[in-house]
């Protein structure tokens, strides 16, 4: 069998994949068997970068394939030099044994390849049609377009309406669009970026089901995921990276997740542990019956939200991200500024009332803000590590910081100081010793960001995604710490839509969908499937929905 | 009657170079890119218009001349915002600043020389038409033209598929350039069209609106037709509709001079400005209807990975 | 050929002091073949234009006088810049500003007292900040564009000018030409040494420059101008407010515009006429770029503003060349300056070749 060019390492666990002659799983038995797809020797530099280092990928025919690694291990590009979106520095690709040569998504379609990106390639401003016009390199009439779409999503069980605006739907029929767009390019192969980090588990059953029935018609699956329960369910081979490298190539079906990711990581993540024990104190956070008007057209309406957090809890709101959370995030911190488009019955901090203040003032009463944005919001790009101390902390740290006289120049040592202790804090890793915030790579930014609200000791954190797009690793440490601060007596209120994450931290668990907010239950009580119906919004038959019923 | 008839006809002669400067830069626009500098592109068309005029005696030459010319001035903006990045506004201003002095110099030895007039076409029969003769089939060329770039870039926009991929490069690049679209070569071409718009409306000015060179003799048009671009909510039919009232507004005030009312000329030839920014008031407050339309990838950057 | 760009890691900290000296080189090469092509030496032309106005005391002095409002204009528009707001109607606020301040020389022309010179320049200084605060209240309150309300106000403002000098304020004994009586001792704004032009306009701008600079690099004000001028977003996270710093940039620059309004008006032409509006709220944007938005380089850069002026003049003069190509110098210089900042963010990379030309070769290489 061509494709199991297995590295040195870690081969023990590994198979070779046979797929093609397993009848369990329906695949139609081809032979000879000729790879579908292979890359040969795949290098990638962006500068002096290495994203891929001689990269080997062997997709067969009618094999759901899994891509593995961590972010920043090189699979996005390697996805993207396949479908013609990157050209690779050296390597080559071959398409049922013959040389290929990609040099345009449109090539690529035409071989076909088709692709289902992560961050969507969409267009809010157009219409579902529009949208799967663009996808297509012929001229072809756009009520041709809308007609084979209808069929296509009637087929496959993708319900969709083409004169809708994309901007008004939700991210699990974006996907079905990216989806149905693909499929109607008959494609052989399709690749999936992290497809399911956005849907309800439900919707990612329905995704499952897609994706077997593509295999059955013979057609192949790049699957890019970090989730590996569901990659052992659906996938019968797996390419592992690492560092821009193939680590290992198995079948993960014979490895456990716990195997699986210490062969993504390299080694064994710390566990992240919590004590067992009640200790909840005072409420810290206190909302009701918190209502926001939609401040710009895309924006959700945050309608009656109930929530407290008491002292030595971590209470997750879980929800895919576009119901809400960001405006929640806005109207706790402050940062939605105090304006009338806010209304609450109560809204306090540390038993203070903070409606009327802003989140410079929440801050003083022992409040920390931890946006969703790295980037942009948590930071400014493009100043460095200690101008960002200043950034969150200007006011609750005035005394240290800031005199009387608003001069900062012989507080820079101060600044500095804090930068150091939080980077040191953390085990962030830079390049030099205050570099820039955009240099940093996403999972040193975010501990970075936590660090710095971390290291002022805050009786409240209110943290929006804690460990979105961050590597393994650093996710462990993040959620260790958020864990280590309600355990020394603080109210940390996570928002985020890892369940993964929420399971391994939270006390209490409430479920965001379309501006509302169910209430919050022990996180024991809880399960996936539960979370899965309150995310869609499907009403709650046993009762324990009081929070919208008030 | 006769005398609205003419005030109607100077109204379309005051429209016309706005309508299409404004539809070139609505391109612009919904391809995402903020050109800036159409007035410099418009002052640069008005010169090389006039003269080429001048020169070869034939105003066609001169119209042709000024769209090759501003579409070449135009793709200095293109290489520095779509190839080297460079802050849009800037740039734009760069461009007006650099278009307003080289026009200056070209122009100085043709300061009060006689212009060469593009003259009303009359279409035979259809323009002794009474009362509408005159005004819709007696005029020149670049009216006609007006309206037919209009309806033509209308048709392109929202009926051809190039016009989607254009419009989708300018709601999200990189989705666009995700799914195999030339973001750039699109871009070029946008600014090269709007370059070539910008440059037909300076040619309006020096040729039919006042045929001859004043320096600076767009005054501030180029600026308007940025704004009617944003009062139109980035609709071509929209377009005229304001294009017509800033033209109405700048004849009816030299038709109240005129008058001799006891106005100052100053007040009155402060009145399309002061249009332009109660429109543009007005048009900002409707939150909704600005946030829906603006390409949303307006004036930002877009460089590949590579 | 392919032209590509290749982001730098760290943004380069030797470039971000050398781009406008590179910029500056490239406008003299541009220059020298414009020169050319007019039929001109090249040699001659870069000489008169930028080394001869410096050596004579005369041209010294010219140089001074207009880099004074140039320097002031674009230390309020840096400020403008770094908050990430788009005022390019200065032009405006200088002649509201230069009209505001004048008001006092011209309706109490008998008023004879040391409080008048500093009344005039605090008067010119609020008229210019409210003027510019139009278009910052309306983009703060209504999210109006400020580009096009900032530039559409400086045509209001000249014609508003342009009414008073010909109308209610003309000299009567004038002889018909538009502008005021010249205005007494009192409200003129002394000259720097008694057989100069250059006044203390100058002294001003330099003071203006020192302020601007400690309060951008060393105050919290400062700081908040800059984050805000990078990300709103981040902006709102550290507690400052968008809305309130737009009308505070545009108060400041419109400020500093109407005193050098204001100084020009009471320093330098000693009336108000119909010649105020000479585009330095104009050549200032270029100004304020080529000092890369800093206070101090922007001295630097108003002077090397100015001596295009002047050489411009002088080439006329002695060469015959257009006093235009003054202004293609500067939009040439603008567009230099802005392509040379790209080279502090990434590395520019030339290939030979069409990329599918490359990439068939490295097909054949593979395969």
């Amino acid at each position: 069998m061509p494709g199991n060019k297995q590295s040195d390492e870690t081969t023990g666990a590994c198979q070779s994949v046979t797929q093609a002659t397993d009848p369990l799983l329906g695949a139609p038995l081809l032979s000879p068997q000729v790879p579908l797809v292979e890359a040969i020797g795949i290098t990638k530099l962006f500068g002096e970068l290495k994203a891929n280092d001689s990269v080997d990928l062997t997709v067969q025919q009618g094999e759901i394939h899994a891509l593995l690694g961590e972010n920043g291990a090189g699979k996005s590009t390697l996805v993207k030099i396949l479908f013609g979106s990157l050209q690779p520095t050296s390597g080559s690709l071959r398409w049922l044994g013959q040389p290929l040569n990609v040099a345009s998504p449109s090539e690529a379609r035409k071989t076909g390849i088709g692709m289902v990106f992560q961050h969507f390639s969409l267009f809010d401003a157009l219409t579902v049609a529009d949208n799967i016009a663009l996808g297509f390199d012929s001229d072809v009439s756009l009520s041709e377009v809308a007609q084979t779409a209808r069929q296509v999503s009637v087929d496959y069980g993708l319900p969709l309406d083409p004169s809708a605006v994309v901007g008004d739907l939700s991210v699990g029929e974006r996907q079905r669009i990216e989806i149905v767009r693909c499929l109607m390019q008959n494609p052989q192969l399709v690749i999936l970026d992290e497809p399911t980090s956005v849907l309800t588990p439900q919707e990612a059953d329905r995704l499952f089901e897609v994706l077997f029935r593509l295999r059955d018609e013979g057609r192949s699956v790049l699957y890019i995921s970090h989730r590996l329960e569901e990659v052992r369910r659906l996938c019968t081979a797996a390419t592992i990276m690492r560092h821009g490298k193939v680590v290992d190539v198995c079948d993960p079906r014979d490895s456990s997740p716990v195997e699986l990711a210490a062969r993504m990581v390299g080694g064994d993540i710390a566990d992240v542990t919590r004590a067992e024990r009640d200790q909840s104190g005072p409420i810290i956070l206190e909302a009701q019956n918190l209502s926001a008007e939609a401040a710009t057209p895309f924006s959700v309406r945050l309608s009656k939200i109930n929530l407290h957090v008491h002292a030595g809890e971590v209470v997750a709101i879980a929800g895919i991200s576009g119901n809400g959370q960001g405006e929640l995030f806005a109207a706790l911190s402050g940062e939605a500024g105090v304006t009338g488009a806010i209304t609450c019955d109560t809204l306090r901090i540390a038993d203070k009332d903070v409606a009327p203040l802003d989140i410079s003032q929440r801050r003083k009463l022992g409040a920390a803000f931890v946006p969703e944005e790295r980037l942009g919001h948590a930071t400014v790009p493009q100043m460095e590590l200690s101008e960002n101390v200043l950034l969150s902390r200007h006011a609750s740290d005035k005394d240290t910081l800031t005199s009387a006289a608003p001069i900062r120049r012989k507080f820079t040592s101060e600044l500095s100081a804090i930068a150091k202790r939080v980077c040191d804090a953390m085990d962030v890793r830079k390049g030099t010793a205050d570099p820039v915030a955009a240099s940093l790579s996403g999972g040193n930014l975010q501990k970075y960001v936590v660090g710095r609200e971390l290291d002022r000791a805050p009786k409240l954190l209110i943290v929006n995604q804690p460990t979105w797009g961050v590597d393994a690793g650093a996710a462990a440490q993040i959620r260790q710490d958020l864990i280590n601060l309600a355990e020394a007596g603080a109210a940390v209120l996570v928002i985020s839509q890892d369940l993964d994450e929420i399971f391994q931290i939270a006390t209490k668990i409430a479920v965001m969908s379309d501006g509302q907010l169910s209430q919050a239950e022990p996180a024991k009580a809880m399960t996936r499937e539960r979370i899965g119906l309150l995310m869609s919004g499907s009403d709650d038959a046993d009762g324990t929905n009081g929070a919208r019923a008030a | 009657m006769e005398v609205w008839i003419s005030i109607l006809i100077s109204v379309c002669a005051a429209a016309t170079p706005l309508l299409i400067a404004a539809t070139g830069e609505l391109v612009v626009e919904r391809s995402g890119v903020l050109n800036l500098g159409v007035e410099g592109m418009m002052i640069i068309g008005a010169v090389t218009a006039f003269s080429t005029a001048q020169v070869t005696g034939n105003p066609y030459l001169g119209a042709l001349a000024a769209i090759v010319v501003a579409s070449a001035f135009s793709l200095i903006f293109a290489f520095m915002t779509l190839t080297l990045v460079t802050n849009q506004v800037a740039t734009g201003l760069a461009l007006t600043i650099l278009g307003l002095g080289l026009s200056g110099m070209i122009g100085q030895g043709f300061v009060g020389a006689p212009g060469v007039k593009m003259e009303a076409l009359s279409i035979p029969l259809l323009s002794d038409l009474p009362v509408v003769g005159s005004l819709l089939f007696g005029q020149d060329l670049i009216f006609y033209a007006s309206w037919a770039l209009v309806f033509g870039v209308w048709w392109f926009l929202f009926k051809t598929k190039s016009g989607l991929k254009l419009r989708s490069v300018g709601d999200n690049h990189a989705s666009a350039h995700a799914l195999g679209l030339n973001v750039i070569g699109i871009r070029y071409c946008a600014v090269l069209f709007g370059g070539a718009c910008a440059g037909l409306a300076g040619a309006h000015l020096s040729l039919v609106y006042v045929p001859q060179w004043v320096e600076g003799m767009t005054a501030g048009r180029g600026w308007i037709a940025l704004a009617l671009v944003v009062f139109a909510s980035w609709r071509p039919g929209r377009l005229l509709i304001g294009a017509y009232l800033f033209g109405a507004v700048t004849i009816g005030q030299f038709h109240v001079q005129a008058q001799g009312l006891q106005i100052p000329a100053q007040f009155l030839a402060s009145l399309p400005y002061l249009a332009t920014i109660i429109v543009l008031v007005l048009i900002a407050r409707n939150r909704r209807l600005t946030m829906i339309n603006t390409p949303a990838s307006l004036g930002k950057s877009f460089v590949p990975d590579r | 050929m392919k032209v590509q760009l290749i982001k730098r890691s760290q943004p380069s900290n030797w470039l971000a002091l050398t781009s406008p000296l590179l910029a500056l080189a490239l406008t003299m090469v541009a220059g020298a073949i414009m020169f050319a092509l007019l039929g001109k030496n090249p040699a001659t032309g870069l000489y008169t234009y930028f080394i001869q106005p410096l050596l004579d005391p005369w041209s010294r002095d010219q140089i001074l006088v207009k880099a004074t409002p140039l320097i002031l204009i674009a230390i309020g528009l840096a400020i403008c810049f770094r908050s990430g707001n788009w005022n390019i109607g200065a032009e405006g606020q200088y002649l509201i500003g230069g009209m505001v301040g004048a008001t006092i020389p011209v309706l109490f022309n008998t008023w004879d007292s040391p409080m008048v010179l500093p009344l005039m320049l605090v008067m010119g200084i609020a008229g210019g900040a409210l003027y510019g605060a139009i278009p910052g209240f309306l983009k703060a309150k209504f999210n109006t564009n400020e580009i096009l309300t900032s530039l559409m106000l400086v045509y209001v403002a000249q014609q508003f000018v342009d009414w008073l000098v010909r109308g209610p304020w003309r000299d009567p004994d004038g002889f018909g030409f538009p502008g005021t009586k010249s205005f007494n001792e009192s409200a003129v704004l002394p000259a720097l040494f008694s057989t100069w032009d250059a006044h203390y306009g100058a002294v001003l701008a330099v003071i203006a420059a020192i302020i601007a600079w400690f309060v951008l690099s060393k105050t919290l004000k400062g700081f908040e101008v800059s984050v805000l001028g990078q990300s709103e977003r981040a902006g709102r996270f550290a507690g400052f407010r968008p809305a309130a710093m737009t009308i505070f940039a545009f108060c400041v620059s419109g400020g500093l515009a109407g005193l050098a309004g204001i100084a020009e008006v009471s320093g330098s032409v000693e009336k108000l006429d119909d010649k105020l509006s000479l585009g330095y709220g104009f050549s200032a944007i270029i100004v304020a770029f080529l000092g890369r938005l800093n206070p101090l380089g922007i001295i630097a850069a108003g002077i090397v503003l100015a001596l295009t002026y002047i050489g411009g003049e002088a080439a006329q003069i002695s060469m015959g060349l257009s006093d235009r190509a003054a202004r293609v110098f500067q939009g040439l210089l603008l567009f230099f300056v802005l392509a040379c900042d790209t080279l502090i963010h990434y590395r520019i990379q030339v290939t030979a070749g069409s990329a599918s030309a490359a990439r068939a070769a490295r097909a054949e290489g593979a395969g």
